[in-house]
């Protein structure tokens, strides 16, 4: 994989419009459908183009599969479908459908002048949503929309689902969320998803033909977060809203988690089902894709809900080689679609396997309780208890493994809590919870370490140690302020899965770090919601942490991973390229803040005082940094993850992280622009 | 020739084209997708072909010519022609194409060779076929005219 395929990389890349809005009209759905088409073969890539556009979509072309992948990473929420061909040069379309599908879960297309049932069936196990036979004829792309809306719906479904039931197990299970969140969190949260939910999509819920839910971009550090917060959760009785409060990311909403975990899920099934090979490789993903991360987290989610016994450590393992690696090709695959099929546990190799898989059978927990999700019941149930296992190992190995990303997850904990102060208050009493979930790993120094390890596994597929700056991400404004070294740094910026949401990373100054991360960083996640909702759809970006819309703010941080770590939350990742400070390894151990300086820096370290503004400027710089970096893998899940999306990608990732395999080749991960 | 005439002339030989399957109905969702709006856009899509087949053809014929034929790249190579041709109606070309894929999974070298002989004939004639067509047009439009509408069934 050519790593160095970045922006320049994509010869031809077409726009037939010039917006890429985040929604297209609805009144003339599907009219401005955001197409991109892959394919290097001149010809048809120009006559697609041209049906396309015919059929009033917005197309935008690209000849290269990297060049495709990169150009989704920058704009997450630039596309609503990608028709891609099976064969290519530079990667195989399945391989990219995987990657799509993990970390952006858009509906992607397969085509080919190949119509052997064995293609088409590849087709369908890698979760297209679609197969199309060339030479593709204009009937055929008239109806694509249909896939956009279908995705929409069933992620809506999903989140509705998750929603109400919730809602439901809200009131009655409130003495046991106690120790998760106040009630006051609670509400507050509930009434800023409701206000961003609103905000954004509200006709699109409404509306299904226009379903337009902004997608949260899962980069790796909120993977980690998410993993971490399934594993302290256990796998059975990790549910979307525990795990959402144990997250702790404002503006993401039950709906975004509960559809990474149903990735996640199939993503550890998929590991089960696939290795038999204890990669360790994922532990040390090269890729530097963020998507790793979350494939990983998924692939072990799925291992573990097929095994059992997915060890917390390899979880972590599995979840920093996911945010490593880029491509996770085998867990890639895992469409939302398959999920139900996917649940056929059967002995779950554990990829991670070493040692690893005695913490998982220990947990048992239900990973998925009152999540809708389209698995059966009973798949459910399977999957949380392997997930719950694995989970619960991942949480494990958080306090022993400084590598496993771990680290992320405790430090946020404690960073959050002397940012409890900069937080608003909804944030605060999150944050709190955090450290329950990290408990051990050390925020400080520690947190670096653990952020390395977590952030490491990515980085270190990424190659370059970009620790700081990647850990950050990963943690996603978590208070982690205190140690600057955390979590910035191990992410490997190169390939910043997404260090969306705020990594705060505490590790920067602390109070700069809370605010960090595209949300500003930690404290501020209600501010980031309310970002989110004033910047809606502005981004394009997406910030995984967030829910759709607010998400925006806090992807862009994620992508740039490369940004300083902590800090870089926002400075850091919005603009790897751009702040600098991403590239700026060194900040690990040092103050990521101050690493992150570049210009962005500034605003952090005003934003801290007040988060808001902090988050506003944050939000800014985020968005302008992000944008432009678009190599650096800025966000490990595109914004238009669902649930479903985010779970799948997750799984996807895992898979592809803990096969480590050839299948999943996670070291061709990079093919995203994150330097290695 | 006035444009009537030119007209009539671009149907025959179209029509030709098509009952001698050098053509197939794919060509015609070309035409219909060249408008007003991209007056050229058959004849840029087929400039296309045009390029990219003569690369095509260039590495099948290196590929073959080796000592130890990697057929996988030739059957990549095969594949990649088969797509576009399809794509732009090429019959002939693809139905070759087919036949070349066959005998790479085979791994027979000679017939390969002879099946990149056929490709490469199949090729030059509907590429003769298609600047004569594509020229025809030209003058048409030249003179004013517009080009007909074709559709299948005619």
């Amino acid at each position: 994989m050519n790593l160095t395929n970045g922006k320049g990389s994509i010869s031809t890349v077409t726009t037939t419009t010039v917006s890429m809005k985040s929604g297209e009209g609805s009144d003339q759905f599907p009219a401005g459908l955001r197409v991109l088409v892959v394919d290097d073969d001149p010809t048809c890539l120009k006559i697609l183009e041209k049906m396309l556009r015919s059929c009033y979509y917005e197309v935008t072309q690209c000849n290269r599969a990297e060049a495709a992948l990169s150009l989704l990473r920058e704009n997450k929420n630039g596309f609503d479908i990608v028709i891609s061909d099976v064969h290519m040069p530079d990667m195989d379309g399945f391989k990219l459908l995987e990657h799509i599908g993990l970390e952006m879960d858009l509906p992607v297309i397969m085509m080919s002048a190949d119509d052997g049932k064995n293609v088409v069936m590849k087709g369908v196990t890698h979760g297209a949503c679609d197969y199309l036979i060339k030479p593709v004829r204009m009937e055929a792309l008239k109806n694509i929309w249909q896939h956009v809306v279908r995705k929409k719906k069933n992620d809506w479904k999903d989140s509705e689902q998750s929603g109400s039931a919730d809602e439901g197990d809200r009131h009655p299970k409130a003495s046991d969320d106690a120790d998760y969140s106040s009630s006051a969190n609670e509400s507050n949260w509930r009434s800023s998803r409701k206000r961003r939910d609103d905000e954004e999509d509200g006709d699109d819920r409404d509306d299904s033909s226009t379903l337009k839910k902004p997608r949260v971009v899962w980069s790796v550090e909120l993977h980690q977060q998410f993993v971490a917060a399934v594993d302290q959760l256990g796998i059975d009785k990790a549910v979307p809203k525990k795990i959402l409060e144990l997250m702790n990311v404002p503006g993401l909403t039950r709906e975004n988690v509960a559809s990474h975990l149903q990735k996640y899920r199939l993503y550890l099934r998929r590991l089960s089902g696939v290795s038999q090979h204890q990669n360790n490789s994922f532990l040390s993903p090269q890729e530097a894709s963020f998507g790793t991360i979350s494939s990983m987290n998924g692939l072990d989610l799925q291992t573990l809900a097929a095994a059992g016994q997915l060890p917390a450590q390899s979880l972590a393992t599995l979840q920093a080689a996911g945010l490593g690696r880029s491509a996770v090709k085998s867990g890639l695959a895992m469409p939302l679609m398959d999920q139900r099929n996917l649940f056929s546990f059967e002995n779950p190799r554990l990829r991670f396997g070493e040692g690893q898989q005695q913490l998982l059978s220990n947990n048992k927990t239900n990973l998925l309780h009152g999540v809708p999700t389209n698995m059966e019941p009973k798949q459910l149930a399977n999957l949380h208890q392997s997930a719950a296992q694995s989970l619960g190992n991942l949480n494990m190995r958080v306090p022993g493994s400084s590598t496993q990303g771990n680290p992320l997850l405790m430090q946020m904990p404690q960073q959050s809590q002397p940012r409890g102060q900069m937080l608003s208050e909804n944030i605060s009493p999150r944050i709190p919870r955090l450290p329950n979930l990290l408990g051990q790993s050390t925020v400080s120094n520690g947190i670096s370490d653990g952020l390395l390890g977590r952030n490491g596994i990515a980085s270190s597929s990424r190659g370059p140690s970009f620790n700081s700056v990647q850990q950050s991400s990963m943690f996603f404004n978590s208070p982690m302020n205190q140690s600057t070294e955390m979590s910035v740094t191990n992410f490997p910026l190169g390939s910043t899965p997404g260090i969306s949401s705020i990594t705060t990373k505490g590790t920067f100054q602390p109070e700069v770090n809370s605010g960090i991360k595209g949300s500003a960083g930690f404290p501020s996640y209600d501010i980031f919601n309310e970002l989110n909702h004033q910047k809606p759809r502005d981004w394009g970006m997406t910030n995984p942490g967030l829910t759709y819309d607010s998400s925006q703010h806090a992807n862009p941080l994620h992508g740039n991973i490369d940004v300083s770590p902590s800090v870089l939350v926002h400075q850091g990742y919005s603009s790897t390229p751009q702040n600098g400070h991403n590239r700026d390894n060194s900040l690990i151990g040092k103050s990521p803040f101050s690493l992150g300086e570049s210009s962005e820096q500034g605003h952090f370290q005003n934003g801290v005082q007040n988060f808001n503004p902090l988050v506003e400027n944050s939000t800014r710089v985020i968005k302008s940094e992000i944008v432009p970096d678009a190599s650096s893998q800025t966000s490990l899940f595109p914004d238009h993850y669902g649930q479903e999306d985010l779970m799948s990608v997750l799984l996807k990732q895992q898979e592809g992280i803990v096969q480590g395999e050839n299948e999943f080749d996670f070291d061709g991960y990079s093919l995203d622009n994150i330097p290695v | 020739m006035d444009v009537g005439q030119m007209r009539r002339q671009w149907m025959d030989y179209i029509k030709s084209m098509f009952e001698e399957r050098f053509l197939d109905g794919q060509f015609l969702q070309l035409q219909q997708l060249q408008d007003e709006n991209n007056p050229e856009f058959v004849f840029e899509v087929v400039s296309l072909f045009f390029d990219d087949s003569e690369r095509i053809l260039k590495d099948l014929s290196f590929a073959l010519e080796q000592q130890s034929v990697d057929f996988k790249k030739v059957d990549a190579h095969v594949h990649q022609f088969k797509g576009s041709s399809a794509s732009i109606g090429a019959q002939g070309v693809k139905n070759a194409c087919i036949a070349f894929r066959n005998f790479c999974e085979e791994q027979n070298i000679d017939a390969c060779r002879r099946c990149l002989l056929q490709v490469k004939q199949e090729y030059f004639v509907v590429k003769n076929k298609l600047e004569t067509l594509l020229r025809l047009e030209q003058q048409i439009v030249a003179a004013g005219g517009s080009i007909p509408i074709m559709e299948l069934g005619f």
